[in-house]
């Protein structure tokens, strides 16, 4: 395999390709081809930094290959593969050009060795997932996925700030581990966070996620997200205030997925909390924890694209995925159903399956660290995990009552894709050293003590009953057709309101104001165009006698100076 | 034989071309005339990138014509600055001539081309040899030479446009006028110091000390140059000539002419001149540096309101040397490297962009803004070119355009001149609106009906898009064009004898 400094550029090289590409199957098949071709691009390269470009005596370096960057730069590739592999029936030239770019931006900025590195594709996927959302091609697709550029390209504004500041004050690009301190890394921080959905920065995610097209869905769970959560990796290890950070995202969206009936929704807040759980690992900083947040990030993008794909197939077949609206499928979609559970299963953190070996790594590493309370609202926020996509995504589509559809089973490369997915999550489940081979960091770590598998069972089998308990109580929040309100709330309905008021009293000052520049401006204008428009002194043609009149007077200036 | 050819390269760069033009005219027939031209300046090429490969180091080549040591014969002195500039000529002749073949043969008739093609070897020659003398005399000579053949260059594109012939006959007076002046500033030189090889003027001007015929010799070289590079108020032949040239010498002019005229300037301020007068401080500061912050928002005020697409380009080659003349009048380091890399820069990014509108000149038979509406639908690698040599004019960064306005910022930063920093920006935003007004009417206006427009040729597309090439991969890998230019401000202020505050 030639050097070719970054993986990203296969990605990029192939979507200026596949435009071209007639043949459906031909173009499938070139498409599958990417994620393989990249992977082979850094799969065997020992661990160094490679693309090195000295731009403007800053120092620039493509692709920084280590133990963190190779984890995440295989699961993208992997997880690229997956959603392409999902998406075979998608005949839609834009969202194949725009998938590819987005994973190549994420993978190139997961490789990236330097911040300027990093900010070009951190800005390259805002951009290109952009696309996968308006691809659905409806009215609120639009609005939605205008919403989700400005605060993704406002991350990558802010990040942009953050490393001039960190630029001047440091002399250096480098992307290496920072203190929270300064105003360039509290931006930088910020810029993370809103990628990593924060709490109150959050809203983007269930905004835009549940909007995309069902095949964009799947490729955006996989990347954005865990591209922050591997920058905080990177930046921001062992930064306490993280660990609160990540407690918050882990336990409140548990009660707004438990009332959504949105099942993609429903989907994304969990991802939201799981995303906590990875955060709070960063903060702990220990080896342990963050092998644990690699781990989790590894088999999170595994098992929630698995949830999003089986949620999409019954999407594609019946047309919704409002739980109030589904029910019953279990006959019809009998494998999507047993893909579905695996993945629920996995979410859950059930023994021998993924979520399992990569929670109990973080799990641990906060009680060992004696964050007693961090361990215990983990606890809870995993019981919640269970409740809200353990059990209520596989039931309300598959089981609960049977709301009449008679549909086909999924298409077979859905199937295959999600059975390769299921596969591996089932797969790490009993094989954990598998994945502990290849973390960041070398830690003796057995995660099937007796103590964890039956801490672990205890705990969701108790979930389990209280869910049980709740539905035949009815106390459980039913499957209503509603439209929750969140933080978005803030800037959807408060902020309008507010800005109303304020409105009005400006607007009267402000049409004043306006009145008299516009005056101005205009008059100004006139001017210009006056001296400068076709038919204005300056741009006119001159006589040559002018010219030499002005030599004269530069001569005339010139000389008179020679006697200052 | 390669040793030979070796030891004489420095006169080979010129002579080459000078022997060269008689043979072109007695070729007769236009294509053939025009293979000739194409493989001479080819071989120039090869002649100034071995010439600038040799002095990239540092090492000065200095060849006695004829075997006269100079100071009385004759002397050419390559060193890193002149080379790289001699680089710049003879390179954008190289991508010219063979861009240049379609064109010139919808412009000119059959049985003119190879006068024309005569013509443009001339011109090269006179480039070429104003840059590599190490005499002020010559300077002047060669200076003519190119001159000359450049009016001839403007008025051929009479066949096209009959105002070219006027514009041509205003270019020849007042270029002469500056020729003039040049020439009476070498004439109180010489009344002075009795020599004309610069070196040995340089020594002869230091021990002579301050005087009023230096001032004036100063005063009068700085206004008979300054009309030759354009500057402003200086630049009014230069829109005519530019707009009614063909379309190949526009290109040509726009990226070489001025460009060596500005070396000429900084050869005889630094190199001539040493910087311990204030008074030539105190000139191009007081002088100089206004003039061009002028020129640097008048002239692409201007830029926006022509609806001429090559009279547009033309303000704003006279509002870019704006930018080349303010980081010489900065007098630092940082802003004579940014006045030499936006030598090159602009020549690679006002070449591709002037050969653009030679495309839209042949294949859509008009340059006028509003006549290309919905062009970028029918000539789709034209426009694309021309959209991204635009964002390179305007100073985009990973364009050529942004390493010149990085070093030229900086410059002014480093002074502490912080409203001139921002007045850099600002007229870069004009930029942005006349690049712009391009864009949207080729792109987002509907084609007007009945028009047909096809694609322009390889020939030309070719050569196009190497300079679109060259603008982009010279703006992400600056490394070679920046030392080239650091070390030639560098040798610049080292051979000046100013005494330097750090």
């Amino acid at each position: 395999m030639p050097e070719l400094g970054t993986p990203a550029l296969v990605y990029a090289i192939a979507a200026l390709i596949v435009p071209f590409i007639r043949h459906n199957t031909l173009r499938q098949v070139f498409l599958l081809a990417v994620p393989v071709f990249g992977l082979l691009v850094f799969w065997q390269l020992p661990y160094g930094t490679y693309g090195n470009i000295n731009l403007m005596n800053m120092h620039v370096g493509l692709m920084r290959l280590d133990a963190l960057s190779y984890v995440f730069g295989l699961i993208f590739s992997l997880a690229a593969f997956l959603s392409l592999l999902y998406a075979w029936h998608v005949r839609d030239t834009i969202q194949q050009v725009a998938t590819l770019l987005y994973a190549g931006a994420g993978i190139g900025a997961v490789f990236a060795a330097d911040l300027v590195t990093l900010f070009v594709f951190w800005e390259g996927t805002a951009i290109a997932s952009v696309f996968l959302i308006w691809a659905r091609r409806t009215e609120g697709a639009y609005a939605t996925g205008m919403r989700y550029l400005i605060i993704q390209v406002g991350s990558g504004v802010i990040l942009l700030a953050g490393i001039i500041l960190y630029y001047r004050e440091t002399g250096t690009i480098a992307f290496s581990q920072m203190e929270l301190g300064s105003p360039a890394t509290w931006a930088i921080f910020l810029a993370f966070g809103i990628k990593c959905a924060f709490p109150l920065l959050h809203n983007w995610l269930q905004d835009a996620y549940p909007a995309a097209t069902i095949t964009g869905t799947v490729t955006l769970s996989a990347f954005t997200t865990k591209l922050a959560v591997y920058a905080l990796a990177r930046g921001f290890p062992g930064t306490e205030l993280l660990i609160y950070i990540g407690v918050t995202m882990t336990l409140f969206p548990v009660f707004f997925a438990a009332i959504e009936n949105n099942l993609r929704r429903v989907l994304a807040y969990s991802l939201n909390n799981q995303l906590g759980f990875m955060v709070v690992g960063v903060g702990i900083g220990t080896p342990l924890a963050l092998n644990g947040t690699v781990a989790h990030a590894f088999c999170h993008i595994l098992y929630k694209a698995l949830l999003f794909m089986s949620v999409g197939a019954v999407m594609y077949r019946t047309g919704t995925s409002k739980a109030s609206e589904l029910g019953g499928l279990y006959k019809s979609m009998p494998l999507t159903m047993i893909f579905c559970i695996v993945g629920a299963m996995s979410i859950s953190a059930f023994p021998l399956f993924s979520g399992f070996i990569s929670k109990s790594l973080i799990l641990s590493a906060s009680a060992d660290t004696g964050y007693f309370f961090v361990w215990l609202a983990l606890v809870v926020a995993s019981v919640g995990v269970l409740e809200h996509s353990g059990i209520k995504i596989p039931y309300f589509t598959f089981f609960a009552h049977d709301a009449g559809h008679r549909v086909k089973e999924a298409p077979f490369h859905m199937l295959l894709a999600m059975g390769i997915t299921a596969a591996l999550c089932v797969g790490l489940g009993v094989f954990p050293s598998l994945l502990y081979g290849i973390l960041p960091y070398e830690v003796e770590y057995t995660p099937y003590t007796t103590t964890h598998v039956v801490t672990q069972l205890q705990l969701l089998l108790f979930a389990g009953l209280a869910f049980a308990v709740l539905m035949r109580t009815g106390l459980y929040p039913a499957e209503f057709r509603s439209v929750n309100l969140d933080f978005d709330w803030v800037y959807r309905r408060m902020l309008p309101a507010i800005v109303g008021g304020i409105r009005h009293a400006v607007t009267s000052t402000w049409r004043f104001a306006a009145r008299v520049t516009l005056h101005r401006v205009d008059r100004m204008m006139i001017g210009i165009y006056r001296a400068h428009g076709p038919q204005g002194p300056l741009a006119r043609t001159w006589p040559t006698g002018s010219m030499v009149l002005w030599i004269a007077v530069l001569l005339g200036m010139t000389l008179v100076l020679t006697y200052i | 034989m390669m040793a030979l050819i070796e030891t004489n390269l420095p006169a080979l760069q010129v002579v080459l071309p000078l022997v060269a033009a008689p043979v072109c005219a007695m070729l007769g027939r236009g294509s053939r005339s025009w293979a000739f031209a194409t493989a001479v300046s080819w071989l120039t090429f090869l002649v100034a990138l071995s010439l600038f490969a040799k002095t990239f180091g540092g090492t000065i080549i200095s060849y006695e014509m004829g075997g006269w040591a100079p100071p009385i014969g004759i002397e050419y002195r390559v060193d890193v600055l002149n080379a790289f500039v001699l680089m710049i000529v003879s390179g954008m002749a190289a991508i010219v001539l063979p861009y240049a073949r379609r064109s010139v043969a919808a412009e000119i008739p059959a049985e003119r081309q190879s006068f024309f093609y005569t013509a443009f070897l001339l011109c090269l020659t006179g480039l070429l040899g104003v840059t590599i003398t190490g005499d002020a005399f010559n300077v002047f000579v060669f200076l003519e030479i190119s001159s000359l053949s450049t009016y001839a260059l403007v008025a051929s594109g009479a066949w096209r446009n009959k105002r070219a012939l006027t514009a041509a006959y205003n270019y020849l007076i007042m270029g002469t006028v500056g020729a003039t002046f040049f020439v009476i500033g070498i004439g109180m030189l010489y009344m002075v110091t009795g020599t004309l090889n610069m070196a040995d003027l340089a020594v002869r001007i230091a021990a002579h000390g301050d005087s009023s015929t230096v001032h004036m010799g100063f005063v009068f070289i700085l206004i008979g140059i300054g009309l030759k590079l354009a500057m402003f108020p200086l630049h009014l032949w230069l829109p005519n000539a530019y707009s009614f040239a063909p379309s190949a010498v526009t290109a040509f002019l726009a990226a070489t002419a001025t460009k060596v005229a500005v070396y000429v300037m900084l050869r005889f301020m630094f190199t001539v001149f040493g910087f311990d007068y204030e008074f030539q401080a105190a000139t191009l500061e007081m002088v100089v540096l206004p003039l061009a912050i002028l020129a640097m928002f008048a002239a692409s005020l201007v830029a926006i309101f022509q609806d001429d697409l090559k009279r547009m380009l033309a303000y704003s080659s006279v509002a870019q040397i704006g930018y080349i003349l303010l980081g010489l009048a900065f007098l630092t380091d940082t802003g004579l490297t940014a006045t030499i890399i936006h030598l090159f820069n602009h020549a690679v990014t006002k070449g591709a962009l002037f050969m653009v509108a030679g495309c839209y000149v042949l294949m859509a038979g008009t340059s006028s803004i509003s006549g290309l509406r919905g062009v970028g639908r029918d000539m789709p690698w034209t426009t694309a070119a021309f959209v991204v040599a635009g964002f390179s004019l305007i100073g985009l960064p990973l364009t050529v355009g942004f390493i010149s306005k990085w070093y030229l910022v900086q410059a002014a930063l480093e002074l502490g001149w912080w409203p001139v920093a921002l007045l850099i920006m600002a007229s870069s935003l004009l930029a942005i609106v006349y690049v712009w007004r391009v864009v949207e009417t080729a792109y987002l206006q509907p084609a007007p009906e009945g028009v047909t427009r096809k694609e322009a040729p390889p020939s030309m597309l070719i050569p196009v898009w190497i300079l679109v090439a060259m603008s982009i991969w010279f703006g992400i890998n600056a490394m070679t064009t920046s030392a080239a230019a650091s070390r030639g401000g560098n040798m610049l202020i080292g051979s000046s004898q100013i005494l330097w505050e750090d």
